[in-house]
């Protein structure tokens, strides 16, 4: 490369660098960003929920957008690596987005300083940093449906539930195989706690991401031969977890993972050797036959501008981009009934949306998320809105619901998260909120 | 005709030693700071500051100590990710632990720990080198990173290992616009670069060298390999733990050791190879190469509104940007530092080249 061609060629970079940022979009339009990782070790579970999440942000337009306001939306691949999701964080806030779901456990971690200061929330719609889920504290983040503290709970129900009791978990064993990052080690603190209250025993077998290497591990599980397995993986980490309990014979039916590893592309490639694995259903499972699933079927997909394969709309992960959506889109509508139905709500506007939704069966009922999940309502204490969920098992070729509702145990999980986000404020030396600031 | 040193005479030794002998670089240099002090700050809009410039800038100074030592001293590591991840952690604790803890001198300390480190696993260079030493160096990077995954002292007991700062604060000022960050940075880059350059022109910057190009000659002529050898780990543990502690408070803000795994360690060392091994200016150039380039070639189709879908535009990125790499690499195997002294060499006898 010459200088001068060189010169030019960075001289160009740099201006559009500049031009690019400039560009604001249209005041007109509500910007949805869309952080997603379509490349890289966790693409094959990344893809189908950033195919929901975008069908249902279509679907919203293709029905008239929210009372009128049409949505936008730009998508930025992040990798599942913190940095660059901050760097997209950035990208699209210089672009007006008003409400960010990071999609990653560090990156909600990072974003979480982000958000106060640029005054725009975050969902993480069942992932997440737990202690989040008390509002008085985190005043910008919206765990909604529940964190991994529900449903590490909720696991400890349904096998107590098995075994005939809490009381009938003492003396058991229980392994946590988790992906060695802080996303597998947020339900720690909650199986700790159960296990210092019923007597169990909980053996800690952390696995290094991406977790294609599992082969100590399960040798471990092999030798300590505990009651039940909790997986707490993420992408190939799953899959090859089944096939290494397959190969050490340890039961799938006593494994239970948490709901990220409970989707399509964990199991389909063990596919019968997976039969009989159960995880947890953060409220949805897979609905193909959905009221919304008929209708991004006949009004997005069905116009030609469906984004990704029409066979996996309604799979467990695409169930979960589009309700994270609806989520975003709700926080907006709720908004929009304070500040101004047609207009195009502000970060702290949609905040407020957020912080006081209400979607009761009506409402879900009137969006097509009948029997899909149960309602949701936020407070300025509660961030989380809801806590149910259930367990689903996959029986080789589908998942079905196996279980009843549950829901996580306030009386435990209360005064944990109070505690967790204490800690938080005192470290960053942050006041609770007052009262007043619920109203605002 | 731009270059022309002509009528640019030494009269003194001192005039002779300045770290830009000739006035256009002078000039170049000042011009380059007054655009990067004043008028950057004043123009860039928060994107460009906050998802290009800092970590660029904060990269440069990690790129610059492994400079030191890989270009320098000639000794190859692969822990550059662990060292960074040593004065992030270091510094957290310093800041956590000790009420009223000033931020610079956190990160400051955060990079002593770095250098205590450094020394620590720089003792087998002692014995071994080459290959032998990347692999040794490696070790670190396991080492480290298994440290803050596992012990829990390190990371203030936090439940899932991530760590946050905030509500920084430098000698009563806030740290928080992203203006305020980036000057931040740019002043403790700027002065480390400074720092740094004087030392490699200097003796034990000398000694470096003698010991890259070939130990025994060196030791013969009288340098002690040992002293050499541990000071260049401990100048580039300093500066690489340095720029860790502010890529986790002032870039990332909440950070796992997630963000110092063995890929920043190659990039890093992908940074110095590119930008140029040796060279002060090259650490720059090949953060910039590294940091830079890939974001822009990620949103190079949104601006010519091509439909490209995310993946494709992501996959896209990593094709041309490894196209780039290799490219760069047969074109000028000693760097981009190297091609901008070619264009410096040119311009001095421009317009007639030999």
């Amino acid at each position: 490369m010459t200088l001068p061609s060189l010169a030019l060629a960075a001289a160009v970079a740099c201006g559009s660098l500049l031009a690019s940022t400039a560009a604001l979009a249209q005041a007109k339009e509500q910007f949805f960003p869309v952080l997603v990782y379509r490349t890289g070790a966790y693409a094959p579970n990344g893809v189908p929920f950033a195919n929901g999440y975008v069908d249902y942000l279509k679907l919203v337009n293709a029905q008239g957008g929210i009372n009128g306001v049409k949505l936008s939306f730009e998508e930025c691949e992040t990798g599942y690596a913190t940095d660059r999701g901050v760097e997209c964080y950035e990208r699209l806030k210089g672009k007006g987005a008003t409400v960010f779901q990071p999609l990653s456990t560090g990156i909600t971690f990072a974003l979480t300083e982000k958000a106060p200061q640029d005054k725009i929330p975050l969902i993480t719609a069942g992932y997440g940093r737990s202690e989040s889920a008390d509002g008085g504290v985190f005043k910008w983040n919206f765990p909604l449906l529940g964190t991994y503290w529900v449903n590490a709970d909720v696991l400890l129900q349904h096998v107590a539930k098995k075994e005939g009791g809490l009381a009938k978990l003492r003396g058991k064993k229980i392994a946590l195989v988790y992906h060695d990052s802080p996303f597998g080690k947020e339900p720690i603190p909650l199986l700790q706690e159960r296990a210092r209250l019923h007597g169990f025993e909980l053996q800690m077998l952390p696995v290094t991401a991406p977790g294609v290497e599992q082969k100590a591990t399960w040798l471990q599980v092999r030798q300590a031969r505990p009651d039940y397995v909790f997986l707490w993986g993420w992408g190939v980490m799953n899959s090859t977890a089944l096939k290494e309990a397959q190969a050490t014979g340890y039961p799938r039916e006593k494994m239970y993972g948490v709901w990220w590893a409970g989707a399509e592309p964990d199991v389909k490639d063990v596919g019968e050797g997976a039969r009989g694995y159960n995880a947890a259903a953060m409220q949805h499972g897979a609905h193909t036959d959905a009221a919304v699933i008929r209708n991004v079927l006949a009004q997005v997909h069905g116009k030609g501008q469906g984004t990704g394969p029409k066979e996996e709309v309604g799979s467990v992960l695409y169930m979960r981009g589009l309700l994270s959506a609806m989520l975003g889109v709700e926080g907006v509508k709720r908004a929009q009934e304070r500040f101004g139905k047609g207009k195009v709500m502000t970060g702290e506007q949609v905040r407020w949306g957020l912080e006081n939704l209400a979607l009761d069966q009506k409402k879900l009922d009137a969006l097509g998320f009948a029997g899909v999940m149960r309602p949701v309502s936020t407070s300025c204490a509660d961030h989380m809105g809801s806590s149910w969920v259930r367990v689903h098992t996959w029986d080789g070729k589908k998942w079905n619901f196996s279980s009843d509702w549950y829901q996580a145990d306030e009386q435990l999980l209360k005064p944990m998260v109070k505690s967790a986000a204490d800690r938080y404020a005192a470290e960053k030396k942050l006041d609770r909120r007052a009262p007043a600031d619920c109203q605002s | 005709m731009l270059y022309r040193e002509n009528g640019q005479f030494k009269t003194s030794y001192r005039a002779d030693q300045q770290i830009f002998p000739i006035r256009q670089d002078r000039l170049f240099i000042g011009l380059l700071l007054a655009l990067a002090f004043v008028v950057v700050p004043g123009l860039a809009p928060e994107y460009l500051l906050r998802a290009v410039l800092i970590p660029f800038l904060i990269l440069s100074l990690a790129a610059l100590g492994l400079n030191i030592l890989v270009g320098y001293c000639g000794q190859i590591s692969l822990g550059s990710g662990a060292f960074m991840a040593v004065g992030a952690y270091a510094a957290y604790n310093f800041q956590v632990r000790i009420e009223g803890m000033p931020l610079l001198l956190s990160l400051l300390l955060g990079g002593v720990c770095s250098t205590v480190v450094g020394v620590l696993f720089g003792m087998p260079s002692l014995r071994i080198r080459g290959l032998y030493l990347a692999v040794a160096t490696l070790a670190a990077q396991f080492f480290i990173d298994w440290a803050f995954l596992r012990i829990k002292w390190f990371t203030n007991d936090s439940a899932s290992g991530s760590v946050s700062v905030s509500g920084l604060q430098v000698f009563g000022l806030p740290l928080e616009t992203p203006v305020q960050k980036y000057l931040f940075c740019l002043a403790l880059v700027g002065v480390f670069a400074l720092l740094a350059k004087n030392l490699v022109r200097g003796a034990i910057g000398r000694e470096w060298m003698a010991i890259r190009d070939m130990d025994v000659a060196a030791a013969v002529i009288g340098i002690r390999p040992v002293h050499a050898k541990l000071t260049a780990f401990a100048v580039s543990s300093f500066l690489v733990g340095v720029a860790g502690a502010l890529w986790g408070f002032v870039h990332l803000g909440a950070w796992e050791p997630a963000a110092f795994s063995i890929d920043r360690s190659f990039q890093l060392l992908f940074m110095v190879i590119i930008g140029g091994l040796g060279s002060i200016m090259g650490s720059f150039f090949g953060a910039a190469f590294i940091v830079v380039l890939p974001i822009l070639l990620n949103q190079v189709p949104g601006w010519f509104g091509l439909p490209l879908s995310t993946a494709t535009a992501a996959h896209l990125e990593y094709m041309i940007f490894g196209a780039l790499i290799v490219g760069f690499l047969i074109a000028e195997p000693h760097g981009l530092a190297r091609l901008w002294s070619t264009a410096k060499e040119k311009l001095r006898l421009w317009p007639f080249p030999h």
